[in-house]
């Protein structure tokens, strides 16, 4: 019963992560439509940003983690502006090979600036929080991670449902014309749900070079279990993110611990498979309302 | 003997018979049977074994090409699996060649039938899902096709990989650089042959059709679903051949290649050469696979140079940027690829001066 | 004089001519509607007006547009919306999954920040039909609440001039006579000034002040809404009205040539 345990734990704080890293993908698909591939450099480029931060300037962990949110803002601004902007409009696969395209570009300047080795932070985060359950030690990563997600999915819960800002995202990505036609800036809701993606993203990237190193190949494979995660909660649900994070990462560790290690890595694919037989829109996903 | 056709400057096109016609001039004619020609008669005997291992390989990745070209850039369904299709095709013909021992024509026929079937199994979501989803859905294919190409160790060896034996047909051997040449391109011409007359047929109608608008494909009769079925077996029959061939152009295969990298590849060929068009499938592989020795050249040069120290290292960083890079700024300058950039530069020279 | 249109060409994409020297001028809190067939450029003068024309790739390349003596025409959507002028999409365009407050919050797009209780109880006050759907998602309304709800959520805006694309389309006609009493009286109680494109010529004479007939890209009529209605051709024409009750033959040359020039 103690290896159940265990695996549960490890499985929700591992589904968790997860849940925080597809959250930034949510929404840029959730105001733009557009399935960004390149989230796992995302995840990546926040984590290295953080590690330059406090290894090479030695800069304390507060600061410098602020200053990694506002450059992944600023970076996802600027990719939008650059790549995406003149993209508006144009078929789905020109988008998806684009942000497939960026994943490479980034993935080659990563490894260019701090080649392929496994990093680790230093430790920054006090033992205090380390949280005992019947016996099961949680770390205190996992607790802040945990906390974090879920401030992040009260602010965006609430940003989405209630703020101007957030309803005039989700009409951007409803239609965009007639949003354009009520005076709605769509270029600068554009720019704004990149930036916060890429800040969720680098936030997230930072949590999970906490648990596991740093190290572009593994942050890049987990920017792409993403998919399976949103698909199953619903590509447009935030909270669809957390959920759908979580179930999965309680699958893989079950499948770990009682079934083969290997098979692992691909039991999210095939739950994705049978989830798209069944319910092309998720969990949590807003059923296609189509009208002729 | 009839007149010789140049091009005109307008559409007067009488019937239906001559809007069909592969080569709208005789000029082009000219220049296929000029090509046939140098890739038969010249190439293989003055290039170097790299240079005729590197033309090799490219008309072998080609014919996956054109096939991914038939589904994503005819019948415009986004496949993230073809790289694992690729691999199938090559599993699957090297263990018709070892384990029954068929002969080398026939297992790249058995890979093709093979790999058209987990093709269509593949496809299959794609009687729901559109677009995006059913982009998720190949990805998701090519997991778990790597996955089991990697684990069901009985049939496939695993991580050890399986050794072909040299390919022969009718007791003629073919293997070695030249004799592989010849029959990498005669299978190149007769796919692509195949496939610009497919697409002369009411099923690559139907196929565009599909791609330009299901619904009003589906308003017109054409049963959609059935269309996209095929045209993901298809596709992946040609993947299938051409990992087939493959593998028995490399005599040794690990699981290793097939992998989301390789997928990645395959689409963004057929997205530089322009999605859409045959010669596009062609130019786009060229273009690829020549940056790719490209960069890895200059990865040598620097090292023997020894300008660079870490040069070795960096390299791969670099030919993974160069290639990002390369398709970002496609899709942002050119995006329906070199086949239109190719068109562009032949309709300034057919117009000069006057470019009206 | 509110807004003027000064003879305005509008091409897309560098190569379709479709508005050919178009000249409107819209008085202060008139109805002002604007007849034509499919075709004759009734939309693209309201998206050359609105800014909209620049995601379709066109571009009012003669002429000028000014609203209020500003000159606004090539700007940006974001910039015209401000001033005042809300364009309403033909076809009604609701943000489908969005529920029907929340349609009607995004119309407060060019005033962030304000206060919009008032105004979604004004949007009420005239459709109260959307009260009750309010917590509904818009995507599974009926067409006329539809396009009550896409009035309504232009209104949110507190526009000066309203531009209103085909509010009749495909609607029944009692639905049809309900929507048009409506821009009657916001017409009259807010005065808002109103563009109104139609192809139900009679409704939009009846409510309007002042009329404008479109052909091919050119105004061919102009004139008060009442005149407009007494026009023996726009009576047969658009009314479809013919003054001796029946229809006429082709081979009566003369009301041919008189038809041609219309249609």
């Amino acid at each position: 019963m103690e290896f159940f345990w265990q695996l549960m734990i490890n499985g929700l704080s591992l589904g968790f992560l997860y849940g925080i890293s597809a959250m930034g993908f949510v929404m840029i698909y959730k105001s733009s439509s557009v399935l960004n591939f390149a989230h796992g450099e995302l995840l990546a480029l926040g984590a290295y940003i953080f590690l330059a931060f406090m290894m090479w300037f030695k800069i304390p962990a507060i600061p410098a983690f602020i200053i990694t949110l506002v450059l992944c803002f600023a970076f996802g601004f600027l990719v939008e502006r650059v790549f995406l902007r003149p993209l508006i409009g144009e078929p789905l696969i020109f988008v998806i090979m684009l942000t497939v395209g960026l994943a490479s570009m980034m993935k080659g300047a990563i490894l260019l600036l701090w080649g392929g080795n496994l990093y680790t932070y230093p430790e920054f985060i006090p033992q205090t929080l380390t949280l005992s359950l019947g016996g099961v030690n949680i770390q205190p990563v996992y607790n802040v991670s945990f906390m974090l997600g879920v401030v992040f999915l009260l602010i965006f819960g609430f940003f989405f449902k209630y703020t101007s800002q957030g309803i005039f995202m989700r009409s951007v990505a409803d239609n965009q014309r007639a949003a354009l036609s009520l005076g709605v800036n769509v270029r600068r809701i554009f720019a704004l749900s990149w930036a916060i993606a890429a800040l969720v993203a680098g936030m997230s990237g930072i949590v999970l070079g906490v648990i596991n190193g740093i190290n572009v190949h593994e942050l890049s494979a987990i920017g792409l279990k993403v998919f399976p995660v949103v698909i199953l909660g619903g590509l447009d649900s935030i909270a669809g993110a957390i959920v759908g994070g979580v179930i999965i990462g309680v699958l893989e560790s079950f499948t770990g611990g009682y079934l083969t290690p290997s098979l692992r890595d691909v039991v999210p694919y095939i739950i994705l498979v049978g989830i798209l037989m069944v319910k092309p829109y998720g969990l949590f996903g807003q059923v296609e309302i189509e009208r002729v | 003997m009839r007149a010789l056709k140049f091009r005109r400057c307008g559409n007067f096109h009488e019937s239906y018979r001559e809007e069909l016609n592969v080569f709208e001039t005789d000029f082009g004619r000219f220049w296929v049977v000029i090509g046939f020609f140098f890739v038969f008669l010249i190439l293989p005997f003055v290039a170097t074994p790299y240079v005729l291992y590197l033309v090799t390989n490219i008309a072998i990745y080609a014919i996956a090409v054109i096939g991914l070209n038939i589904l994503t850039g005819y019948t415009g369904q986004i496949s993230l699996g073809h790289g694992a299709f690729f691999g199938v095709g090559a599993y699957a013909a090297a263990i018709m060649a070892t384990r029954f021992h068929m002969p080398f024509l026939l297992s790249v026929f058995a890979g093709g039938l093979i790999t058209a079937t987990v093709g269509l199994v593949f496809g299959l979501p794609s009687s729901r899902l559109k677009g995006l989803y059913l982009a998720i859905a190949t990805l998701a294919g090519q997991f778990i096709i790597e996955y089991v190409l990697i684990h069901w160790e009985e049939v496939t060896m695993g991580t050890m990989g399986i050794n072909l034996p040299r390919p022969t047909i009718f007791g003629v051997d073919v293997g070695g650089d030249v004799k592989f040449y010849f029959i990498a391109f005669i299978f190149l011409f007769f796919f692509l042959w195949m496939a610009v007359n497919l697409m002369r047929t009411r099923y690559g109608r139907a196929f565009i059709a599909i791609r330009d608008n299901d619904r009003a494909a589906e308003g017109m009769g054409i049963p959609i679903f059935p269309y996209k079925l095929l045209s993901f077996a298809v596709s992946s029959f040609y993947a299938g051949v051409a990992g087939a061939l493959w593998a028995f152009f490399t005599m040794t295969i690990t699981t290793e290649p097939f992998n989301l990298g390789l997928s990645v590849e395959f689409i963004a060929m057929v997205i530089i050469g322009g999605m859409g068009n045959m010669s596009g499938a062609i130019f786009g592989t060229v273009f690829i696979s020549l940056l790719n020795e490209g960069l890895r050249l200059m990865a040598d040069i620097l090292i023997n140079a020894r300008i660079f120290d870490q040069a070795a290292l960096t390299m791969a960083p670099l030919k993974e940027f160069a290639f990002g890079l390369a398709i970002v700024l496609f899709i942002l300058i050119e995006p329906r690829g070199l086949a239109e950039v190719w068109r562009i530069v032949r309709s300034n020279f057919r117009l000069w001066p006057f470019s009206y | 004089m509110l807004l003027l249109i000064n003879n305005i060409s509008v091409v897309y994409s560098d190569v379709i001519q479709v508005l050919k020297g178009v000249s409107l001028s819209i008085e202060e809190h008139n109805i002002v509607s604007l007849l034509g067939s499919n075709g004759a450029g009734k939309t693209t003068t309201l998206k050359a007006v609105s800014g909209l024309l620049k995601p379709e790739n066109g571009k009012v390349t003669d002429g000028e547009i000014i609203f209020q003596g500003e000159k606004i025409h090539n700007k940006a959507p974001e910039e015209i919306t401000r001033l005042g002028i809300i364009q309403v999409l033909e076809g009604r365009q609701p943000f489908k999954y969005l529920t029907v407050e929340e349609n009607l919050r995004v119309g407060t797009a060019t005033r962030p920040g304000q206060s919009f209780k008032d105004d979604l109880e004004l949007v009420y006050h005239y459709f109260p039909a959307l009260k009750t759907r309010r917590k509904m998602k818009a995507g599974y309304c009926s067409g006329g609440e539809l396009q009550m709800l896409v009035i309504g959520r232009a209104l949110m805006a507190h526009p000066k001039l309203l531009l209103l694309d085909e509010p009749s389309l495909g609607l029944a006609p009692l639905v049809v006579r309900e929507i048009f009493q409506i821009i009657k009286r916001i017409n009259e109680e807010q005065k808002t000034t109103i563009i109104l494109v139609e192809q139900n010529a009679n409704m939009a004479l009846q409510i309007a002040h002042y009329g404008y007939v479109m052909e091919n890209g050119r105004i061919v009529m102009e004139g008060r809404a009442n005149e407009l209605r007494e026009n023996p051709d726009i009576k047969e024409f658009y009314l479809g009205l013919a003054p001796d009750g029946e229809g006429h033959s082709y081979t009566d040359v003369k009301a041919y040539r008189r038809r041609k020039r219309w249609l």
